[in-house]
């Protein structure tokens, strides 16, 4: 007997995802992935100067701000052909990593963790215990007896008071969780070290990005950033000296506590590694373009269809062809109509509603479904981290090679690369990716600083706009994958806009052949303990950092907003 | 002495903006004091960790939904905020109150935290909120600047 279960939302807050999934034989035999928002931000920028584009987009989101900025002036830059002075590539690519690193070690610590961490069972570690079995994995210095007994008794003062904060509603106790009292010590302690971790890459966000959230100092162009040596007002050496510290700070956890501590929680949820792969055709972007043209980057990007590493198609360019002519979005199953049937190029993006009830075989998601030359494709850190190693790219392949020798270690036989696909492995891909950001972080800030030295201290260009029609689209490897922005301008004006993020990559629903989209393809055969507390299923649409753009920040006063129903 | 007013929300969604549009006005109405540090945290959460942590005032202004008139404006303060990870289901989209929750765990939150929250008429796609929740926008203000008469700021309306 099949039953259904439905979680709404399964973000945070109301009306984002919704998924619905029919178990039976205690496994996943049928999933649906439903956006539960309208956006819509496209339509508020027809009409609108293209200068403006990057700052109305980085509020669609509430994580993923500079994203939008970013990959929006890229659009806006390559529809005009214009350049970018080499100090502002260096300055983007700065917040740029940053913010990702910022985004993927909440993702971990504060949210997704918690899918595998038993807090509650902590208590009952013995801290001592703890500090030896950290002290074997890292030289972390925060890793010792006395800061593990604190922690301890930080949290015994916590769950005393009544109170347990950002942990209240866990899943604890529950049979699918499997750590030591130990290491879940542990993983606390790492909770609170992330928060001083996330704040060190936000001041360097803001520091670059003049405000945070929501930087301002994008432009079509370039960036606002004047640079002067002597100068207090602007982007000095003193100040780009101040950020150092900061981007030292960041590396020394990721490399010491962060990859170390996935490392740990792939080898004692190894069986996580059979699960979750959804679809292995993987789709990613170049980013961090070196020269003024973006031709030239530091990390590649590009398809690998069927999990076939051999059969890896780089991007090498803005406006690189090959991925400006693949992708298509269909709405056979969203809740949008198109003007002609069949799936559309986004630079012939509609979007007209046409909501529906949730219809299993009809309409149900607020998500376009995208595809590449007509193929479903999973975007993500994981996209990302097997086209390095396709590539041959060395940073990433080191990271990748540290975190599977330490899980095999720890697990005792060997963790291959093809673990990768998995729920597990795309939280390994983000760990991976971030000791990669940091490298590309750091080798920025000196690029900048020797162009500075050098006399250049160009920041911008000013953008002109031809009468008639002008076409772009931008790209940037965001923390969720693949971002584009996809612009028509015309006589100066956005003519069309249409972003195809991440999230509708792998969140979109059934195609217009009916295949099922990552989110879908990857909860299939998922195991479940209890129908009343599906933590399998969050812990796989977990590990892709959903996040569906549109946040509404309201503040509730019913605190009840999660519906779990096992029909 | 640090204060920090916090104006949060999506201000491409109508009235889920007046928060952001509460501390812009307030920054083009009034001559502040520097220990008044006024931030438009527009759609985030988590970044605003650190300019809001350890600050002894915090005032945070926000669309809230409580079932009351739409416009009506609620004065929460202390325990009356959630400070928590909402549900159990907490993946992504950290908002304000997981941000309030970090910071207690961390023994970083603000000693005391007063928040104005509006009931929002509609979040239709508009960069305006709606009349209806714009014709309370000047109270809004008003009552922001007389928190920080009470905490002991004196703050004065810029010369038109």
């Amino acid at each position: 007997m099949s039953k259904r279960i439905t979680i709404d939302p399964i973000t945070r807050i109301e009306g984002h995802l919704r998924i619905d999934v029919e178990v039976d034989g205690g496994k996943v035999t049928k999933a649906w992935s439903s956006g539960q928002m309208w956006r819509g931000v496209e339509l508020i920028l027809l009409g609108r100067d293209p200068r403006d584009a990057w700052a109305i987009t980085q509020r669609i989101c509430g994580v993923c701000t500079t994203v939008h900025a970013m990959t929006s002036v890229r659009a806006v830059e390559n529809a005009l052909n214009l350049e970018v002075p080499v100090n502002a590539q260096f300055i983007r690519n700065m917040i740029i990593s940053a913010h990702a690193i910022h985004d993927h070690i909440v993702h971990f610590y504060h949210l997704s963790a918690l899918d595998w961490v038993d807090v509650v069972s902590a208590l009952k570690a013995d801290p001592v215990k703890t500090a030896q079995l950290a002290e074997s994995l890292s030289d972390w210095p925060l890793n010792g007896r006395h800061v593990m007994t604190q922690t301890l008794e930080k949290l015994k003062t916590f769950v005393g008071s009544g109170q347990l904060g950002p942990f209240t509603n866990g899943y604890w106790g529950h049979p699918a969780m499997k750590l030591s009292p130990e290491v879940n010590l542990l993983a606390v302690a790492h909770y609170l070290q992330a928060l001083d971790a996330q704040r060190h890459a936000n001041k360097i966000v803001t520091l670059l990005g003049s405000k945070s959230p929501h930087i301002q100092n994008v432009a079509v162009g370039g960036v606002s950033n004047p640079i002067a040596t002597d100068s207090q007002s602007v982007l000095t050496v003193e100040r780009l000296l101040a950020l150092k510290p900061h981007m030292d700070a960041l590396t020394d956890f990721i490399n010491k506590v962060y990859l170390v501590d996935i490392a740990a929680i792939g080898a004692f949820y190894a069986e996580w590694t059979k699960y979750g792969a959804g679809v292995t055709n993987y789709l990613s972007c170049p980013d961090f373009p070196m020269d003024s043209k973006g031709t030239q980057f530091l990390v590649p990007g590009g398809y690998i269809p069927n999990a076939d590493l051999a059969q890896y198609k780089p991007i090498t360019a803005f406006g690189d062809a090959y991925l400006r002519d693949g992708v298509e979005e269909g709405v056979k199953h969203a809740w949008y109509e198109y003007s002609k049937p069949g799936p559309l190029h986004p630079y012939k993006g509609e979007t007209k509603p046409a909501y529906t009830d949730f219809q299993d075989d009809g309409k149900y998601s607020w998500l376009k479904a995208p595809t590449f030359y007509g193929k479903r494709a999973q975007v993500g850190p994981l996209a990302s981290v097997l086209a390095g190693v396709a590539a041959g790219h060395q940073p990433t392949i080191g990271y990748a090679t540290k975190v599977l020798d330490t899980a095999s270690s720890l697990l005792g036989s060997k963790i291959p690369l093809a673990a990768l696909h998995s729920t597990i492995g795309r939280h390994a891909a983000r760990a991976v990716r971030s000791g990669v950001m940091a490298e590309v972080m750091v080798q920025n800030w000196q690029a900048l600083i020797d162009n500075i030295g050098k006399g250049d201290t160009k920041t911008f260009n000013k953008p002109t706009f031809p009468k008639g029609e002008v076409m772009g689209y931008g790209f940037h490897e965001a923390p969720r994958g693949l971002l584009s922005h996809w612009t028509v301008i015309r006589d100066g004006k956005i003519a069309n806009y249409q972003c195809v993020v991440p999230s509708t990559w792998n969140a979109g629903p059934r195609d217009d052949s009916d295949n099922i989209g990552p989110y879908e393809a990857s909860l299939m055969d998922n195991p479940i303990a209890d129908a009343e507390l599906p933590l399998e299923v969050l812990r796989t649409v977990h590990s892709f950092d959903p996040c569906l753009a549109c946040a509404v920040h309201v503040v509730e006063d019913n605190k009840e907003v999660v519906q779990v129903k096992a029909l | 002495m640090r204060i920090v007013v916090l104006g949060v929300g999506n201000i491409l969604l109508s009235d889920e903006g007046i928060g952001v549009h509460a501390v812009t006005r307030l920054e083009e109405l009034y001559d502040l004091p520097a220990e008044v540090e006024v931030i438009d945290g527009g759609t985030s959460g988590m970044d605003c960790l650190d300019q809001v942590s350890e600050a002894d005032h915090l005032i945070i202004a926000d669309c809230m939904r409580s079932k009351k008139e739409p416009g009506t404006i609620t004065r929460l303060t202390g325990d009356q905020i959630p400070a928590f990870f909402k549900t159990r289901i907490s993946p992504h989209q950290v908002g304000l109150s997981d941000m309030l929750g970090a910071l207690n765990f961390h023994g970083l939150m603000p000693k005391n935290i007063v928040l104005f929250g509006v009931e929002p008429l509609s979040f239709d796609l508009s960069m305006e909120p709606t009349p209806t929740v714009a014709a309370r926008l000047p109270e809004l203000v008003e009552r922001i600047v007389g928190e920080l008469a009470a905490i002991g700021v004196a703050v004065g309306r810029k010369a038109a």
